[in-house]
């Protein structure tokens, strides 16, 4: 039975994959992770540490891990860096004063070893939202561009109106089944 | 033979636990498997139990480590697996406490505890509430008050405990939650209902009245779970404990309603409760006892075991109560249960009348074997209080201790005997020489030093008093020949008293001291010189002074005095006077009043007792202007001048020193919208006495306490003055009452300072302040002030010693004293001596008896009493003579009862 089972999923590529959630406090992981997970939109309150779901996506199972992104919280942030395939960098569109500080926690984050190999998406969230930073200009302001030895892509999302999301795992879908 | 016997143990055990003989860092090693993915959910479980384990047996796991286990561990939280994930609430409550940064499971923590899986939730709340503290308890506020009133009872419990457990921190954010608490209280659940009472009365506990009205509310309400009611018994025993209140209190009556209710664990925690509440009289007792007898003919052996526990404290107090139980209690002494059956032995014999003991201490003899040490005390003790009950028992009683003493035993089980025996030799006259004889025998094969050493200084003190003294010597010199260098020591003091003691002896003493000048230690050996030279001089009074009454100076006193001595070399030679005495304990007296009550605290209260007086030296030598008064004679115990909840709470500890008295008083202002500044206490001096100084507290703030001095000369002696002729003109006219009232008078004190109001919040001051003053009791300074409590273990050669030079006698009636006993208590009150050769007891049935005081008078003068008491259809008569090395003191001491 549990070779049959084994079988199976090779055929639909052999494990769950890894996907870590991260970005600045605010900017709609969590929102991002349960829409993922059943589709709707959930009242959530600031983070403080995690959230792990398992998400299917296309008979793919994705390992979700939504890290707090509270300063506090930021630290931790490398203790779940080993083994990850994918990186979605959330962005909240509005946060023109923050947007920096995000450069910085991505361009370090992207530093890390364990990290090497890892795809990354961008979504510029709250797109919904009258005013917000265009794709181009969030980044430009991550310095996307400058990204060497790196498969990135960035969406511009709606977490609240479920707005870019299947784009974006679509793209994220494909990008990890070649790469196996 | 017996490596053998441990390898087939270490086999057995091996068998039923697998995870013996575990290494930290191979399952810290292993723990890095949580990290990898996928889980396997069964090789993670096992892996953590197997850290859990080696917590549990007290490994200790460095911060690092366990904070990178603990990350690992999270990792976990992808499983889905219920055991597993139940495994990692288990984790993380066992290393929130040495991991760092634990809170990053509080997100998680709290999906689990509002999820759809309810045998998460309880475990995810008692897990959060590990790793949450004070500054994260406000984000998790909301749903810790909803799952206090979830329908499910694991959750609400789960909420409830562990609001129990965060109030241990921070009470304010737990006070919030009292609604939902209260509403929790009604639940049908039996356990939801307990703890949401624990948490109710946690929150009000430190407001008396809202507990009160708690207790009233819910003893008219019936609960439906016993443990609530069990919970609700100890609240109410312990308000009425606080409130000294008896059977008089509406709770007793809530208590004793309960001794009806139909579970048995209600009855006993009610039968319990009244038995040890403290104002009780037989009368009261009486329901609780009955209901214990029941118990103790039912089947269930924990029934039976607390029911005879609990009796066999009861008849400590009140023998009488328990006598009625009597015939259960015999039926109990064959129960299978040892421990039962030893209880009931010891709780008859406690109650039983002298008719009984033989037959219930060969009843308890044939079971001594089978029962643990602990219960061996417990039979020791009843024993003690046999032998000062039925003082005509202690035959029996010796034999069956002596036994006990040759059979195996650990050191506090032969502690307990020796005492036992020891304090039955100083309250029995007729037991004396047995209980010797068998401590002889019990030291000529003594595995503990601290017995030998003890046995062997009683021997030394009373052995040469018994009529054939020499038959002990052979005993104690045994000690020298086989024993380590403490027990040959304490045997060669032994030795050096009975020469200084029995004339007869002397010259043979003397032989074996001699020989054990060639001891291989310093310590035996320079005792034996010294005894050897102190003896060959035959001199009485050096005998008395050097070997039978030893050093009664404070350890710690003369220490100090020596390096001060050191520090300032000077010509005179060092003076032993100007060392504080060793303060008398008063402790042992008390000790022995409480028959049956463990005195295994004795040596401790002992200790500080006489360090208490050490320790104000020291404070007192803090203080600049009280820096040069000399060495400390006496200081007196506490004294309350004031109601205990008044606005100031003050209290005065009198300090004698040779030419004066300093009279100490610490401060407590308990009203916290007041600051008082610059405290001081005036005192109006008795005549003779001078204040020469106040030093005042300078601050005195809410709830801390501070200390001001007040500084009195104390009248000098007349004949020794020539400053104050006329004083001592007048003395030799008037009567010798003038004597006394020179060192006794009565001070009006008042209390003076300047008040600031203070907003009682931040205990910020006002500017401006006002002078007030508050009137304290007056105090007292009376004769026993001015003596220090001195042992003489021999009296009448310490009475020969002094001579009859400054001797005084004079005949009193105490007319409104009707016993002996009254007499000497009050007698010893007045005079302040040191009662000797346990003279305060009075043999019962005599009408006539000696009291022998001593002690040493202000200035280092030595003081005996000696005062002839007989007691006659109008009260009691006193003859009091009184010798001293000072004519002064004499005349003193003798007026003092007057």
């Amino acid at each position: 039975m549990g070779g049959l089972l084994s079988y199976f999923s090779a055929l639909f590529g052999s494990k769950e994959r890894r996907i870590l959630i991260l970005g600045l406090d605010g900017a709609g992981k969590t929102t991002i992770l349960y829409r993922l997970q059943v589709g709707e939109v959930v009242t959530t309150i600031p983070t403080i540490g995690f959230n792990v779901e398992t998400v299917t996506y296309k008979n793919l199972k994705f390992q979700v891990w939504d890290l707090g992104g509270q300063t506090s919280i930021r630290p931790y942030w490398r203790c779940y860096y080993s083994n990850t395939d994918a990186i979605i960098y959330v962005v909240d569109s509005m946060d023109r004063d923050r947007i920096g500080i995000s450069k910085q926690e991505l361009v370090s984050m992207l530093e890390e070893d364990e990290l090497k190999k890892s795809v990354l998406v961008v979504f510029a969230n709250k797109q919904d939202i009258e005013g917000a930073m265009t794709v181009t200009e969030v980044a430009n302001s991550l310095g996307l561009p400058a990204l060497k030895n790196r498969k990135y892509q960035i969406f511009k999302t709606s977490a609240i109106k479920g707005e870019g999301l299947d784009e974006a795992m679509e793209w994220l879908t494909n990008t990890l089944v070649q790469a196996k | 033979m017996l490596s053998l016997k441990r390898d087939k143990k270490e086999e057995e055990d091996g068998g039923g636990n697998p995870f013996n003989n575990l290494e930290k860092s191979t399952v810290l090693q292993e723990a890095r498997t949580f990290n990898e993915t996928p889980i396997n959910p069964r090789k993670c479980g096992n892996i953590l139990t197997k850290v859990l384990y080696i917590i549990n047996q007290g490994e200790s796991i460095g911060q690092t480590e366990a904070t990178e286990a603990f990350f690992a561990m999270t990792k976990l939280f992808q499983s889905k697996d219920p055991i597993l994930r139940r495994l990692v609430y288990l984790g993380i409550k066992e290393m929130s406490k040495i991991a760092q940064d634990v809170i990053i499971v509080t997100s998680s923590l709290m999906k689990d505890m509002t999820g759809k899986e309810d045998q998460f939730r309880g475990p995810a709340i008692r897990a959060l509430c590990s790793v949450t503290d004070h500054s994260m308890l406000q984000s998790i506020e909301r749903y810790m008050k909803q799952a206090i009133v979830d329908k499910v009872p694991a959750v609400s419990s789960a909420a409830l405990v562990s609001a129990l457990h965060l109030g241990k921190g921070s009470q304010e954010v737990i006070k919030r939650w009292v609604n939902e608490a209260q509403e929790a209280v009604n639940s049908d659940n039996v356990m939801v209902q307990f703890h949401a009472l624990g948490l109710l009365y946690h929150i009000r506990k430190t407001d008396k009245l809202a507990v009160n009205k708690l207790v009233s509310k819910f003893s008219k309400q019936s609960l439906k779970s016993p443990y609530a009611y069990c919970l609700l018994i100890r609240i109410a025993a312990k308000l009425i404990e606080e409130e000294d209140a008896g059977s008089e209190s509406p709770m007793f009556d809530f208590i004793e309603s309960c001794l009806r209710h139909k579970s048995e664990m209600v009855i006993y925690e009610a039968a319990h409760a009244i038995v040890q509440l403290k104002n009780t009289t037989a009368k009261d007792l009486a329901p609780a006892v009955s209901v214990l007898q029941l118990f103790c003919s039912s089947p269930k052996p924990t029934l039976r075991f607390a029911a005879v526990r609990t009796l066999n404290k009861v008849a400590i107090k009140h023998p009488a109560a328990v006598t009625a139980c009597n015939l259960d209690l015999e039926n109990l002494i064959t129960d299978v249960n040892r421990s039962i059956a030893t209880l009931a032995i010891t709780t008859l014999l406690k109650t039983g009348n002298e008719s009984s003991v033989d037959r219930l201490m060969k009843q308890i003899s044939t079971f001594m074997s089978e029962i643990s040490d602990e219960f061996k005390i417990v039979v020791v003790q009843a024993i003690r209080s046999l032998c000062s009950k039925f003082p005509r028992k202690h035959n029996v009683l010796m034999t069956f201790l002596a036994q006990m003493l040759r059979d195996e035993g650990g050191f506090d089980y032969k502690k307990e005997i020796v005492d036992c025996i020891i304090t039955t030799i100083e309250d029995n006259v007729e037991a004396k020489e047995a209980g010797l004889a068998h401590l002889c025998e019990f030291i000529e094969d003594c595995e503990h030093t601290v017995l030998a050493t003890k046995i062997l200084h009683l021997l030394g003190r009373e052995g040469p008093r018994t009529p054939s003294p020499s038959k002990y010597i052979r005993f104690i010199y045994n000690r020298v020949i086989l024993e380590n260098a403490a027990v040959r020591a304490a045997a060669v003091s032994a030795i050096a008293k009975f020469g200084a003691h029995c004339d007869d002896l002397l010259n043979s003493c003397v032989v074996l001291l001699e020989r054990c000048q060639l001891d291989t230690d310093d310590e035996v050996r320079d005792r034996a010189t010294f005894y050897v030279n102190v003896l060959k001089q035959k001199q009485k009074a050096l005998s008395s002074a050097y070997i039978l009454n030893g050093l009664q100076v404070s350890v710690v006193g003369l220490e100090r005095a020596l390096h001060q001595y050191t520090l300032e070399p000077s010509e005179a030679p060092f003076d032993l006077k100007s060392v504080p005495l060793a303060t008398q304990p008063i402790a042992e007296q008390k000790v022995r009043d409480v028959p049956g009550e463990v005195p295994s605290s004795k040596p401790t209260q002992d200790k500080v007792a006489a360090s208490r007086q050490d320790v104000y030296q020291e404070q007192l030598a803090q203080v600049p202007e009280l820096a040069n008064l000399g060495a400390l004679f006496k200081s007196s115990s506490p004294v309350e001048v004031t109601e205990s909840e008044t606005e100031y709470y003050v209290q005065c500890i009198k300090h004698t020193f040779n030419n004066y008295i300093v009279f100490q008083f610490d401060c407590t202002n308990t009203l916290n919208d007041q600051q008082l500044e610059r405290v001081t206490v005036e005192m109006e001096p008795a005549e003779g006495f001078e204040v020469i100084k106040y030093i005042p507290c300078p601050l005195l703030t809410y709830n801390k306490p501070g200390t001001t001095y007040t500084l009195v000369r104390l009248p000098s002696e007349p004949t020794q003055d020539t400053s104050r002729k006329h004083l001592s003109d007048q003395v030799i006219i008037c009567s010798s009452n003038l004597f006394t009232s020179l060192v006794t008078g009565t001070f009006a004190c008042v209390l003076k300072f300047l008040v600031k109001d203070c907003d009682p919040q931040t205990g910020e001051p006002d500017e401006d302040g006002y002078d007030d003053e508050y009137v304290l009791e007056d105090v007292e300074v009376s004769v026993a002030d001015h003596v220090q409590k001195v042992m003489k273990p021999n009296f009448a050669a310490s009475w020969e010693e002094v001579g009859p030079e400054n001797e005084l006698e004079d005949t009193y009636a105490l007319s409104n004293m009707s016993t002996l006993e009254e007499a000497i208590t009050n007698i010893i009150q007045y005079i302040g001596l040191q009662p000797c050769e346990r003279s305060d007891k009075v043999p019962e049935g005599k009408s006539a008896h000696t009291l022998y005081l001593a002690g040493v008078f202000r200035g280092g003068h030595d003081a005996l009493v000696r005062a002839k008491l007989a007691l006659d259809t109008s009260g009691v008569t006193m003859q009091l003579t009184v010798r001293s090395t000072d004519p002064h003191v004499s005349e003193v001491l003798a007026t003092a009862v007057a």
